[in-house]
């Protein structure tokens, strides 16, 4: 019989992580994503796995990179506040190319903000907020069921290329329930970390392979090896040398940007003859579906992109998806973020990129967006 | 024509709309091979103050999972009816509390007053089962899904040892709304 | 029989940063010698560190090393440790890094009781940022940010972590090697969260600019000889008598639950029922 439930994203998000392996999560109490953290405290001991709460959202970004270099899957939850204080070690994990999983129910801000509405600001952050040059993936949920099914992917993601992969999820899609069937073992594909294939002494922990990813061993497996947030050469230990730190860079960078085929992934909704597209994430992508629905029945040629892989930027296809459309309706919560990366992509394509933003903390109402539809191709 | 039917429980916090509306939605989704989205928009207090939990139930997938254009208003505050209300549609149904709502407005909906609080005082002893009479009531008149199946997702989702407590609830509900 | 050095460092990482005169050395080898005396397997030894001169030390080590960020390396070794209960943790950090920016961290970890060793090489600067105030810098002592003198009494690191409820506390300095040894091999063997403030110097950054006290980088060691008093002596002298005064010594070593074994015993538990 199916495992049928009507529960919260939030829950969802957890059982998806035990689905997917992780056996290790250290978090700090945040609204909108403390049920995560909640249940994994219930759920991980019965799994042999660790749960652990720190003393701040600093040490809880830190105590998961430690535990992934012990050989678990880890992963940690927060929102908006306690992000930008994860980015110090978000970045240490980037550098140091430790395979985890952050997730952020993004809620209003900036600071403190809206505690228990939702929003969409953090999108630029994901990309951009630790500071220097690096890669990063973030995946964007957009039902209770994708929390489960897109955290596993990110820790598929996070373990296939070593590296952080943050969960973008919103507090509308964090907290609503929705009929969700679980997926059987073995239903998803479970990835792994590579494991080195030579000996200790020939191990370098920071060589790419062919697909430009390293071998990872895990503390305690007889690899000894150092571990540090200088710029390092492939056996990890701090260099000077311009010409290879720029080497260690541009291969963390293609390890992401060369494998793109097995990392990007879109919803491409009845775009097939539409003269606009809506492009969303998250909550308001479901906002736009509601629009899509209205401006159907009104003989308007709507459809929606949506990507579950936000970063890196699904650049090619969305230039093929727009290629025939009039016009492109960027839908965010927030004052205009992602937009100016559909923008860039679509520069010279000369389809023409408006936006709907709002930072109110209410999600857009499928009339709201259609409106704004039909506002824009009137001009 | 869509099937899509929205369901607004408004009212106090501590009023128990949050379960109702989880009720409602496993009703619906386990028991009823339908989709359901339950939702809610709350505040910083755990008691008191405004609450208000969404439920959309619909033979279709459900994609915005707010309600926006309501198709059934539970109604237990004043303060609820008269913010609520607004957003009900054309024929839409207004179920609301006879005593906790004093002045009910008229508008483009069937409006319908019962004693759910005074029932679950009187009848049952506790008033903390307005949500389970409420959820009785709304079954019955709303015919969303059965009160078979409403029942079966009660049972289990109610603390062990109040399933005879809430089951009373729940057909006082279903008998004010006969 | 002396230990064999060799077998401990990653000599290709030699020379290390250190200047002369810096005594992080003198712990580095102290703790080389407690490790071999605990007869620890390297394969299961994993030594963290943060930020600062002596969050290098790792790099020079043939373990599992982690060099971290600034203050954090505490919460890194609790992940490691909790993932795998069987490897040993070692955090070495520096004074800033253990109770300015790592503060936070400091106070928990002694809480949580978690079995790991931290060594504080406290040399009262920050040494590698260039020789600015630390939390341990003395009353009137100038520094790159305190050219006037260094206001208000320093964080003691011992105090600290007695009060944070660390079960096994001690302190002595890079002068007293022996005791350095023996106290870093106690808190290794000690099952829970042991802290060693070993008070290390730094002639470089710290001891030329306060030359009414250090001529040289060996009067910075002399001064650790004539300066220190242990605790049984300490306890017999008045406040005035101990001002300026390194008091050297065990200052707590008690058994109380150690995290993981608590946490595994809840585990077996919940799945017993």
């Amino acid at each position: 019989m199916a495992d049928i439930r009507f529960i919260q994203g939030n829950e969802a998000c957890a059982l998806g992580a035990i689905y997917a392996g992780c056996r290790f999560f250290a978090g700090y109490p945040i609204t909108p994503s403390s049920e995560i953290a909640e249940m994994l405290s219930e759920e991980l001991p019965l799994v042999d796995g660790a749960f652990i709460q720190m003393e701040d959202e600093i040490a809880a970004m830190a105590a998961v990179i430690g535990g992934s270099l012990a050989g678990k899957k880890s992963m940690t939850a927060t929102s908006g506040p306690g992000m930008s204080l994860k980015l110090e070690n978000l970045g240490y994990a980037c550098i140091t190319e430790i395979p985890c999983v952050i997730v952020n129910v993004q809620r209003g801000g900036p600071s403190t903000g809206l505690p228990t509405s939702p929003a969409q600001a953090d999108i630029m952050q994901a990309r951009w907020g630790t500071h220097g040059d690096h890669p990063i993936i973030a995946v964007c949920p957009s039902s209770v069921s994708e929390m489960f099914t897109e955290t596993v992917r990110a820790f598929n993601l996070a373990e296939m290329f070593r590296t952080p992969v943050i969960v973008l999820s919103d507090e509308i899609i964090g907290h609503m329930r929705e009929k969700i069937v679980i997926p059987e073992e073995g239903e998803i594909p479970i990835v792994n970390r590579k494991k080195p294939k030579v000996s200790p002494e020939e191990y370098k922990p920071f060589k790419g392979e062919e697909d430009y990813v390293p071998p990872m061993a895990a503390f305690g497996e007889g690899y000894r090896y150092h571990v540090t947030g200088l710029s390092h050469n492939e056996e990890g230990f701090p260099i000077q040398s311009g010409e290879l730190v720029h080497q260690m860079n541009v291969r963390m960078h293609n390890k992401i940007y060369k494998n793109l085929d097995k990392i990007l992934k879109n919803e491409v909704y009845m775009c097939d003859d539409a003269e606009v597209i809506i492009f969303a994430i998250g909550g308001s992508a479901r906002s736009s579906k509601g629009a899509i629905r209205h401006l159907r029945e009104e003989g308007i040629k709507a459809g929606l992109f949506r990507p579950l892989t936000i970063w890196p930027f699904p650049e090619d296809e969305l230039r093929r998806v727009c290629s025939k459309a009039k016009n492109v309706l960027v839908v965010e919560m927030n004052l205009g973020q992602i937009v100016f990366e559909v923008e860039r992509v679509l520069g010279c394509t000369g389809v023409r990129v408006d936006g709907l933003f709002d930072s109110s903390g209410e999600p857009f109402t499928p009339l709201s967006v259609a409106n704004r539809v039909k506002e824009i191709i009137k001009r | 024509m869509s099937s899509r039917y929205e369901i607004r429980l408004s009212g106090s916090g501590g009023q128990g709309l949050i379960l109702l509306g989880i009720i409602l939605g496993e009703t619906a989704s386990i028991y009823e091979n339908k989709n359901a989205v339950q939702s809610q928009s709350y505040g910083p207090e755990a008691r008191g103050g405004m609450s208000k939990s969404d439920v959309i139930i619909s033979d279709e997938e459900i994609d915005y999972p707010k309600a926006y254009n309501v198709d059934f208003l539970l109604a237990l505050t004043q303060q609820s009816f008269d913010r609520y209300t607004r957003e009900v549609k054309k024929g839409g149904i207004v179920l609301y509390d006879s005593t906790l709502v004093h002045s009910p407005r008229e508008g483009d909906y069937r409006l319908i007053g019962l004693p759910l609080n005074d029932t679950a005082i009187k009848d049952i002893g506790k008033s903390m089962v307005i949500n389970i009479v409420s959820l009785g009531a709304i079954v019955k008149i709303s015919n969303i899904v059965t009160i078979e199946n409403t029942e079966k997702a009660l049972l289990k989702r109610v603390p062990k040892g109040t399933e005879e407590l809430n089951k009373k609830a729940f057909y006082a509900g279903v008998n004010l709304a006969k | 029989m002396g230990v064999n050095y060799h077998e401990y460092l990653r000599e290709k990482m030699m020379p290390h940063i250190w200047c002369s005169g810096c005594t992080h050395g003198i712990v580095t080898k102290a703790l080389i010698r407690a490790i071999d005396k605990a007869k620890l397997d390297k394969n299961k030894v994993v030594v963290v560190s943060g930020i600062g001169c002596a969050s290098r030390m790792p790099g020079y080590l043939d373990f599992n090393t982690l060099h971290t960020t600034h203050g954090r390396a505490l919460a890194f070794a609790t992940g490691v440790k909790l993932a795998n209960p069987d490897l040993h943790l070692i955090v070495v950090s520096g004074d800033g890094d253990a109770v300015a920016i790592g503060g936070n961290h400091f106070i928990h970890a002694c809480n949580r009781n978690i079995d790991m060793t931290l060594v504080v090489l406290n040399n009262n600067i920050y040494g590698m940022t260039g020789g600015q105030r630390s939390p341990t810098t003395y009353e009137g002592d100038i520094s790159s940010t305190s050219v006037y003198g260094s206001i208000g009494s320093p964080v003691d690191v011992v105090n600290l972590a007695l009060g944070a409820g660390a079960t096994f506390v001690a302190r002595t300095t890079s002068y007293h090697v022996q005791q350095l040894e023996s106290y870093i091999y106690s808190g290794i063997v000690h099952k829970g969260f042991s802290v060693i403030d070993a008070v290390s110097a730094c002639y470089t950054a710290y001891g030329r600019r306060n030359k009414q006290r250090y001529k040289s980088s060996v009067d910075m060691l002399n001064y650790m000889k004539n300066n220190s008093v242990n605790i049984s002596a300490a306890r017999e002298k008045n406040p005035d008598e101990l001002k300026g005064k390194i008091i050297v010594g065990i200052f707590r070593d008690s058994i109380e639950p150690e995290y993981c074994e608590e946490y595994s015993k809840m585990v077996n538990k919940i799945k017993s029922r």
